[in-house]
């Protein structure tokens, strides 16, 4: 029973992992008021570019540092055209997800069914190797507590810091924002390139940690579920992590149900998650005061300075 | 520097000029991406665009590949316009496939009079069902469509793979994942003896003539652009958003679900565990190259349907993954967003000194 629990536990902490980055990053973009839809291009791009820069060279860390590379780059091209250009946020967002599918496609066609060096887990003496706690606690790879950092760096960023309070004007009133004089495009462009960054370090933690092994299309909509999830949070990086640890959860359910063999279809179980959010989205979504409320004022609106 | 000004008014000539512009910049992109892989830059564009037009059946090919696009971009053209956004065509499509295919794997010798028209009404409801749904999340509970549209997506796909890997697999199949071959009474009517040229490639178009009238000459038609321009305007009028968001949903998910359904009796001819090639995701291009409206579409689909094409004639005699179709489909999107900034701007070339004279 103990070892069920902790394996539940470890697996959930573990699928968590790259929703909680992909939704801290988009939680930034859509806090300035930015609307990506593309985190599951991104996070595609960034889960081939860490496994073939892995495999080339042998090194995990700079697997690690490529996906993040190659995220902040995807997220800038949705940048120029949805903020220089001011095309509509929604459909340049569906761009760079189409983008990044074909994009990780291409260049994976070489790396499927191959073997990169994976992120180690960490073992600390003593802590390690307590009961239960130890390796729920204190036995993940580095990206696990990576992304717990950033998530607590981002919540007192936004709620204390003065960075926060600017980030929060340009996505509430970007027209006060720039009278106050602060430059609403570059740090919008900023903002995007956070999240890109992240969905990236989500991407190369499936492909690294997670699976680890590059399959076409192998986020398999976690970069949706992930904007699911800011909506979920009302943009609060709390219920974020609420939110990543319910689908982390129902995510290894699904997964769990089918290797015992349950009656149930494993296609039927496969789509568990997915009636989930839809099923939490409708639950969070029918009070649409809240929601108003806390959704950033210009979600989604293009900023043109009048001079 | 190089600065962006509003014109103050849009521009007619870059209304028509600013997709052609787009495809041309997708096109030199995209030469640039061959010749970084080491290809001839000519012969790759050549490979994808011009020789699948040349080979014997590249007509027959074009044509019935683009009928689907047509239909999902047409319903798409008209949602998009209302800002409804839906992105799961994909699972409309297969909805209507399942429904329409059931029909056909439940009564295999129903004559043909009956059972295929019976298979379309299945398949057009079976698409407006799920499109349907996604209406009501939105309007009742306020779910955002974008995010439910496409998890029914994924939902429909996992349905799909229990069904013919499940209870409809084909006894006599081998084990294979895929259902018994249809009847020939259940097979979309062919209008060339002997192809796959299907009833669906003359409907296309025909719907999306019958859309652009909707959508240009009435007064449904109007709610649905003042809604999309200008929603604030449209409540004041006292157009009823939720009856447009209903309509925009039902047609562009009945559309994807009759696509789906002759899909499947035009050309494959049984279920099996992926019946769209990334359909959802081309037609939301398909519909914006087509500028939303409903008569663009119609070339649109036409050219990304050569895509298609182009990408498995670039596996079989270049080499290349056919997954450049996706990259090439995703630079063509950004353009055409990107490019429509000449609507209603100029570019102007300020000397940086200017800025300190003001």
């Amino acid at each position: 029973m103990t070892a069920l629990l902790v394996a539940f536990l470890v697996s959930t902490i573990a699928a968590s992992t790259p929703l909680l980055l992909a939704a801290t990053g988009e939680l930034i973009v859509e806090k300035v008021g930015v609307l990506n839809l593309g985190v599951e291009g991104m996070m595609l791009a960034g889960a081939i570019a860490g496994f073939a820069t892995a495999n080339q060279t042998g090194i995990t860390s700079l697997g690690v540092l490529a996906a993040v590379a190659a995220g902040i780059a995807l997220s800038m091209l949705f940048a120029v055209v949805s903020l220089t250009l001011q095309a509509n946020q929604t459909a340049t967002g569906l761009a760079l997800t189409i983008f990044g599918r074909g994009f990780s496609a291409l260049v994976g066609a070489g790396y499927v069914g191959i073997p990169a060096p994976t992120l180690p887990k960490i073992h600390l003496p003593v802590l390690s190797d307590i009961p239960v706690l130890g390796p729920v606690i204190f036995g993940h790879d580095i990206l696990v507590y990576l992304a717990l950092a950033i998530l607590a760096v981002v919540a007192w960023c936004i709620r204390s810091t003065h960075l926060g309070l600017i980030l929060r004007a340009v996505g509430d009133s970007h027209d006060a924002a720039h009278a106050l004089g602060y430059a609403v495009i570059p740090i919008r462009y900023a903002a995007v390139a956070f999240g890109g960054a992240l969905a990236g370090l989500a991407g190369a933690y499936m492909s690294l940690a997670y699976t680890p092994l590059w399959a076409q299309d192998m986020t398999a909509g976690r970069g949706w579920v992930a904007v699911a999830l800011v909506t979920f949070s009302a943009w609060r990086p709390f219920w974020l992590l609420i939110g990543a640890w319910f689908f982390g959860a129902l995510m290894y359910l699904s997964l769990y149900v089918q290797a015992l063999g349950v009656a149930v279809p494993s296609a039927l179980l496969s789509a568990v998650p997915y009636i989930g959010t839809v099923v939490v989205l409708v639950l969070i979504s029918r009070d649409a005061r809240r929601i108003r409320l806390h959704r950033p004022a210009m979600l989604g609106r293009p900023f043109q300075a009048r001079v | 520097m190089l600065k962006i000004e509003a014109r103050g008014y849009e521009s007619r000539f870059w209304r028509y000029a600013s997709p052609v512009l787009a495809l041309l910049l997708t096109g030199a992109t995209s030469g640039l991406i061959f010749m970084a892989m080491g290809r001839p830059a000519g012969l790759t564009v050549y490979t994808f665009l011009i020789a699948p037009l040349l080979r014997q059946d590249g007509f027959e090919a074009l044509v019935v590949k683009a009928a689907p696009l047509i239909m999902m971009g047409v319903g798409l053209s008209l949602a998009y316009r209302a800002n409804v956004w839906n992105i799961g065509t994909d699972g409309q499509f297969t909805l209507g496939a399942i429904c329409g295919g059931g029909i056909a794997l439940a009564f295999p010798d129903a004559p043909a009079y009956v059972l295929f028209p019976a298979m379309v009404i299945a398949g057009t409801l079976g698409g407006m069902a799920s499109g349907g749904l996604v209406a009501w999340l939105r309007i009742r509970f306020n779910a955002n469509e974008i995010l439910t549209s496409l998890m029914f997506a994924y939902i429909t796909q996992y349905l799909l793979v229990y069904l013919v890997t499940g209870p409809w697999r084909d006894p006599q199949g081998f084990g294979f994942p895929q259902t018994a071959l249809f009847s020939d009474t259940a097979l979309a009517p062919r209008l060339i003896e002997d192809t796959n040229v299907h009833i669906g490639i003359l409907l296309a178009p025909l719907i999306a003539i019958g859309l652009w009238f909707m959508l240009e000459k009435s007064l449904l038609g109007f709610q649905f652009r003042v809604l999309g321009q200008a929603t604030r305007a449209a409540k004041f009028a006292g157009f009823r958003e939720n009856r447009l968001v209903w309509i925009a949903m039902l047609i562009s998910g009945g559309l994807a679900g009759l696509a789906g359904l002759l899909e499947v009796t035009g050309t494959l001819g049984q279920l099996t565990t992926t019946l769209s090639p990334g359909y959802g995701f081309t037609a939301i291009i398909v519909a914006f190259l087509g500028r939303l409206n409903p008569l663009g579409v119609i070339p649109a689909g036409l050219l990304l349907a050569l895509t298609y094409l182009g990408g498995d004639a670039a596996q079989i005699d270049l080499g290349l993954p056919n997954a450049v179709t996706g990259i090439f489909q995703g630079i063509l999107l950004f353009y055409l967003l990107g490019c429509d900034i000449l609507l209603l701007n100029r570019f102007r070339w300020v000397p940086s000194h200017a800025k300190a004279v003001r």
